[in-house]
């Protein structure tokens, strides 16, 4: 059985990320590319950050829902370059972080509004938060703190 | 010769992000406030995940087969190639953050040169680790700022950390074989060619800080050549060292 790639793509953006399980490791952008070999499924993936300790997490979810769709022969490769960035994250991502309560990333270096009440009255407390892809940050209306998706 | 000396600078990359990494982590769970102990495992986290690309593409090219776990958890002192600065102990707070600035300041730098690198492995991990240690020194340098220009206890210890780590700042800047071969072959730059931007930035943020820089250019040498390490490190690798020294080829 040899699945189209498309319909690969399809069962892969069923992946969650597990650190931020409302998104998919393809709306994450981190899947760069799927092809056949032959008869063999070569997935190259792309770690956020260089340290992060999700990073293995996914290469393993990533091959047992292959393996559950009924691929038997896979090859999952780390692709440093060219650099993962935010700009790869996909709109419906970023749509469903703010839901989750993250503030998505933006080029200008940080959040736009409060993720829960919209405010722009806004400040960071530190460059970085609850996993290293964000940064910690508070609203000074509603007084949350939240998490920004840092832009790199 | 040529393989030997990329083997040889690769470890340097490699070991300092390594041993910094390991250093930073120890203060994890110990912090002062929450938010710096994330950020100091955050911190030690991506130069950690550094430290894999750096040692594995130096074990590769050493082709005996060694890992970057091999290279990091079965060498001695001696065959570790890291600055003498990034081997100093955490001291307090303050001392860390003042050693990670110094550190961090250099080290983007070098990785900002390293994207022009000829040797497109090189090329490719620099610029994925240069992305991180544009935030570490961007954090670094604006602690050191609010500490140095905090209460007079902060300052106070601010200044007696620079005093002590500045004797360390030289080495990072040495030339020695190592390096002419990496220039010569268009690996990495002459390490006398990032001293200018290392020194007006530094010198930008101790204004801020209101710290003076020591006018004594003594540089403490040994780390980067593997010649003489200080003390401190070999202390350091009985803890970081110790499961697979304990339990050769441990695994989970």
């Amino acid at each position: 059985m040899k699945p189209d790639v498309a319909e690969v793509w399809t069962w892969l953006d069923q992946v969650p990320d597990p650190e931020i399980p409302v998104i998919s490791v393809v709306d994450l952008g981190i899947v760069r590319d799927v092809q056949w070999a032959d008869d063999e499924l070569c997935v190259a993936v792309t770690p956020t950050y260089s340290g992060c300790p999700a990073t293995r997490v996914i290469s393993m979810d990533i091959e047992t829902a292959l393996r559950d769709h009924g691929v038997d022969k896979l090859r999952i490769t780390t692709r440093i370059s060219p650099p993962w960035t935010t700009d790869w994250l996909s709109d419906k991502g970023r749509d469903r972080l703010t839901e989750y309560g993250i503030a998505p990333p933006r080029a200008a270096g940080g959040p736009a509004a409060c993720p829960r009440c919209n405010s722009t009255n806004l400040d960071r407390i530190s460059q970085f938060g609850s996993t290293p892809c964000k940064a910690h940050w508070r609203c000074k209306d509603c007084l949350e703190p939240f998490d920004y998706f840092k832009c790199i | 010769m040529h393989d030997n000396a990329t083997f040889e600078f690769l470890c340097r990359m490699g070991d300092n992000t390594l041993v910094l990494g390991h250093r930073v982590s120890e203060w994890c769970g110990v912090s002062p406030v929450l938010e710096e102990d994330i950020a100091l495992a955050n911190t030690a986290l991506d130069l950690i995940g550094q430290t894999q690309m750096w040692l594995g593409l130096a074990g590769d090219i050493e082709g005996k087969g060694r890992s970057a776990d091999d290279l990091a958890m079965l060498r001695d002192v001696w065959d570790f190639r890291n600055l003498l600065l990034v081997e100093q102990p955490n001291g307090d707070f303050g001392q860390t953050l003042m050693r990670q600035f110094l550190f961090d300041a250099w080290h983007v730098r070098m990785l900002q040169a390293l994207t022009g690198s000829s040797d497109k492995r090189i090329a490719e991990i620099a610029a994925k680790a240069v992305k991180e240690a544009s935030y570490h020194v961007e954090r670094s340098g604006d602690t050191v700022i609010g500490l140095g220009d905090g209460t007079a206890e902060s300052h106070g210890r601010m200044q007696a950390a620079l005093d002590l780590l500045w004797p360390y700042v030289g080495e990072m800047f040495i030339c020695d074989d190592v390096d002419e071969a990496m220039k010569s072959a268009g690996i990495a730059p002459d390490p006398n060619d990032l001293r200018a931007g290392f020194d007006s930035h530094v010198t930008q943020v101790m204004t801020d800080a209101t710290l003076l820089i020591p006018e004594d250019d003594f540089a403490h040498k040994g780390g980067k050549n593997g010649h003489r390490h200080s003390e401190h490190l070999g202390h350091m690798l009985t803890q970081m060292q110790w499961l697979q020294r304990a339990y050769p080829g441990a695994s989970w």
